[in-house]
């Protein structure tokens, strides 16, 4: 086990470095010089060169490079991938050059509205999984078990954007109400937390149906697994009743594969959030990254997929580990 | 020897009667009403997409028009009259309208008494003489047009037919999800089956690229990805149009094939990471069993024995992922054409459509069928394919056969959040 872990950890850097290497390639490739495109109309080969060299953008781009002339192999000092990321792991992200802020900052008050959504999104989609996925695998083969069978596909099916269209257009015109706009002001949650929640319940739900039906079908797929056990028999035979047969001895069991999913849906979830932020007008991480992408923001968009690449990794690692604790039969080989 | 001889009529007469085997089928069918309508709406996709040019009504990508009669001339008027005067119709300076096909520009509104009204207008220069009675006719495009029998889904803003839309969609996404399937579990079956059977330093090399293209988030590593090679002159843009026959404009009806196609690579590109990590996992067992062996110490080369002796094993797994990941593909697609960087505005593609901001400004005042009919597409199909996976699964798990039961663990395409 714990060479497990040490195996794993000792990875993270290496696909970390790959990660990080990978981004910045890609957006060097892109063609279309950044400079060009920040200055529009009123570019001149002066003003490019001025920004370029703002930017960085007239060091050479890695540290290695190869000539056909002597001396073959170049070192260069002042790469902008080394200033990179030298500068990422000292904790400065890089100066967005279309909003001329630092990420670091942007970040500072977009992280905490993704955070919320994420973790809104779980607890709802435990909420609505849970408790019907249990309910399909205590009364298999009734008109409960149909429908939320049927739910369950349905909510799989239905794309997060289309469900999202329709509760924000549905509200409007059939109820004529719609959320808190994000659009006036995003309200913390230390400062009102009705309005805040309020404003987070629909991106929230409509990322947590999808989520919750995933949940739906492995809860009662794990319920109907271990409702089998003979423990399960004996606990039905010491007379219990029922609700402490499923919530107490069946659950516990079913439970932990149903964490690992979690865990392993945050990715989806990070790309979810991309989507749900953009049709709810969300100013987090996800809003940022693709604004960033569509403006060829290249230092933002370098840093922040390096940010959602660590966090998807560090959150599988997280569920690997929290899988075994709560498994103790789990050996990793 | 005569009996042995005898044998194959034998065999013929008790070969099931073709009614029975209809039977056999139609009773599996009531027992999985959900399955056949999964099939129902997967086929529907497969025709609407292959069919799409000869069965859609309208062309998608046509502004469509319409003449509307809008009043009468009351007092007939010589080729040189400029004073017209009409019955039933408000007008401003500035209104064109046709009488009789000839085109008049209203100048100045004269007076009007109850329902005449008397103009001043500019003639073009076909002069003729019109009759009294002569209808007053505007070439106008419907736009926004409540779902009708001429237009069932209605038409959008921009006047364009939202079946005709709809239908040329599934085509758009059939295309889509193809290519990027076909492309993505044939690289992804070949760098698997690599990486498992020669191990070491290939398959480290593989398995740690396999890991950093992993650790993006599938929506992300797909937007990455797309502005990179998506870019109206990125080198693999340019690459693929200066050495593939394929058309840089319009082609099978779709109005920008080669950006369509390109979004199928990108996609192939994430299905085929997915399958090499499988494919390899499949090949690290079968690698070891005794026939592989026994292949090699006949002096089977390395490219032999994986192409005659691992890849048929793995040619079922390849073949079931790609099935699962169809509709993965094409929910992709519809999210990244969603947020804007999938296909281009205006190429009729279901995702493209949900996100096109004046309809979706339009829907907050009650135009909901542009929105509403395209997003209902791609939740049917996906639906369908779900629906369809389901029963499969439960036709082919015995453990589960005849108890009603399965649809088990999480799969199912999708995953919610894409």
């Amino acid at each position: 086990m714990r060479d497990y872990i040490l195996r794993r950890l000792l990875l993270l850097p290496f696909i970390m470095f790959g990660v990080a290497f990978m981004t910045f390639l890609a957006y060097r490739i892109i063609p279309g010089d950044a400079a060009i495109l920040h200055c529009q109309l009123e570019c001149t080969p002066e003003t490019v060169a001025a920004l370029r060299h703002e930017f960085g953008l007239d060091r050479p781009p890695l540290p290695l490079s190869v000539d056909a002339d002597p001396p073959f192999l170049q070192i260069h000092g002042n790469s902008q991938f080394g200033g990179w990321l030298g500068n990422v792991l000292r904790g400065d992200l890089g100066t967005s050059f279309s909003y001329r802020t630092p990420v670091t900052d942007e970040l500072g008050h977009r992280v905490p509205i993704t955070v919320e959504l994420l973790v809104l999104t779980v607890i709802l989609a435990l909420s609505i999984g849970l408790p019907i996925g249990v309910l399909s695998a205590i009364r298999p083969a009734t008109p409960a078990d149909w429908l939320s069978r049927f739910l369950s596909v349905l909510f799989l099916s239905v794309p997060s954007f289309y469900l999202g269209i329709l509760l924000i257009t549905f509200g409007v015109v059939w109820f004529n109400w719609s959320p808190p706009q994000f659009g006036t002001g995003y309200v913390p949650l230390y400062d009102d937390p009705w309005i805040n929640l309020q404003q987070f319940f629909f991106p929230a739900l409509v990322l947590a149906l999808g989520e919750s039906a995933v949940l739906m079908r492995l809860t009662r797929s794990a319920m109907l697994e271990v409702m089998r056990n003979d423990y399960i028999r004996t606990a039905w035979s010491k007379g219990l009743r029922e609700r402490a047969v499923v919530w107490r001895h069946a659950l516990k069991n079913a439970i932990i594969p149903i964490i690992t999913v979690i865990g392993l849906q945050i990715g989806g979830l990070l790309g979810g959030a991309v989507i749900v932020e953009s049709l709810y007008n969300l100013n987090g991480m996800g809003k940022y990254i693709l604004e960033a992408i569509i403006r060829r923001d290249i230092f933002v968009v370098q840093s922040v997929t390096l940010l959602f690449a660590v966090s998807y990794v560090v959150a599988n690692l997280l569920v690997d580990l929290m899988y075994a604790w709560l498994d103790p039969r789990i050996r990793y080989a | 020897m005569a009996r042995e001889v005898a044998l194959p009529l034998e065999i013929e007469e008790e070969r099931p009667e073709p009614r029975k085997r209809w039977k056999r089928v139609l009773s599996t069918a009531r027992k999985h009403p959900l399955g056949v309508f999964g099939l129902g709406c997967v086929s529907l996709l497969f025709f609407c997409g292959i069919f799409a040019d000869l069965i859609v009504p309208y062309n998608p990508e046509a502004t469509l028009r319409e003449t509307q009669t809008f009043g009468t001339l009351v007092d007939a008027i010589k080729p040189t009259d400029t004073r017209l005067k009409i019955a039933g119709a408000t007008l401003e300076a500035g209104d064109n309208f046709d009488i009789d096909g000839e085109r008049m520009l209203v100048v100045a509104i004269l007076n009007s008494s109850g329902n005449t009204t008397s103009i001043q207008a500019q003639r073009s220069s076909s002069q003729q003489a019109h009759a009294a009675g002569a209808t007053l006719e505007l070439d106008t495009a419907i736009a926004n047009t409540k779902p009708s029998w001429s237009h069932p889904f209605g038409t959008d803003h921009n006047a364009k037919d939202v079946l005709s839309r709809v239908i040329f969609g599934a085509r758009i996404s059939l295309l889509i999800g193809l290519t990027a399937i076909i492309t993505g579990v044939t690289a992804g079956g070949f760098f698997g089956v690599i990486s498992g059977y020669f191990g070491k330093i290939v398959d480290t090399i593989i398995q740690r690229c396999v890991d950093i293209l992993l650790a993006f988030p599938a929506v992300v590593l797909l937007l990455a990805i797309i502005t990179v090679v998506g870019d109206e002159d990125s080198s693999v843009r340019r690459f693929i149009a200066r050495n593939t026959p394929l058309p840089n404009g319009e082609f099978l009806g779709i109005p920008t094939f080669l950006d369509v196609f390109i979004v199928a690579l990108v996609i192939g590109l994430a299905v085929a990471v997915f399958t090499t990590r499988v494919v390899r996992g499949a090949v690290l067992s079968i690698k070891e069993n005794v026939y592989v062996e026994a292949a090699r110490a006949m002096g089977a080369s390395d490219a032999r024995i994986m192409w005659r002796h691992i890849f048929p094993n793995v040619a079922a797994l390849v073949v079931i992922l790609g099935s699962v990941l169809l509709p993965v593909a094409i929910l992709a697609e519809a999210a990244i054409s969603f947020l804007g960087v999938g296909v281009p505005l205006g190429t009729p593609s279901w995702g493209a459509d949900l996100s096109d901001e004046k309809s979706r400004q339009n829907m907050l005042e009650g135009i909901w069928w542009p929105v509403f009919f395209p997003g209902l597409a791609l939740s049917l199909v996906v639906l369908g394919f779900n629906m369809l996976g389901d029963a499969f699964r439960d036709l082919s798990d015995p453990r589960l056969r005849g108890s009603g039961l399965g649809g088990g663990g999480g799969g199912g395409a999708g995953g919610g959040p894409m």
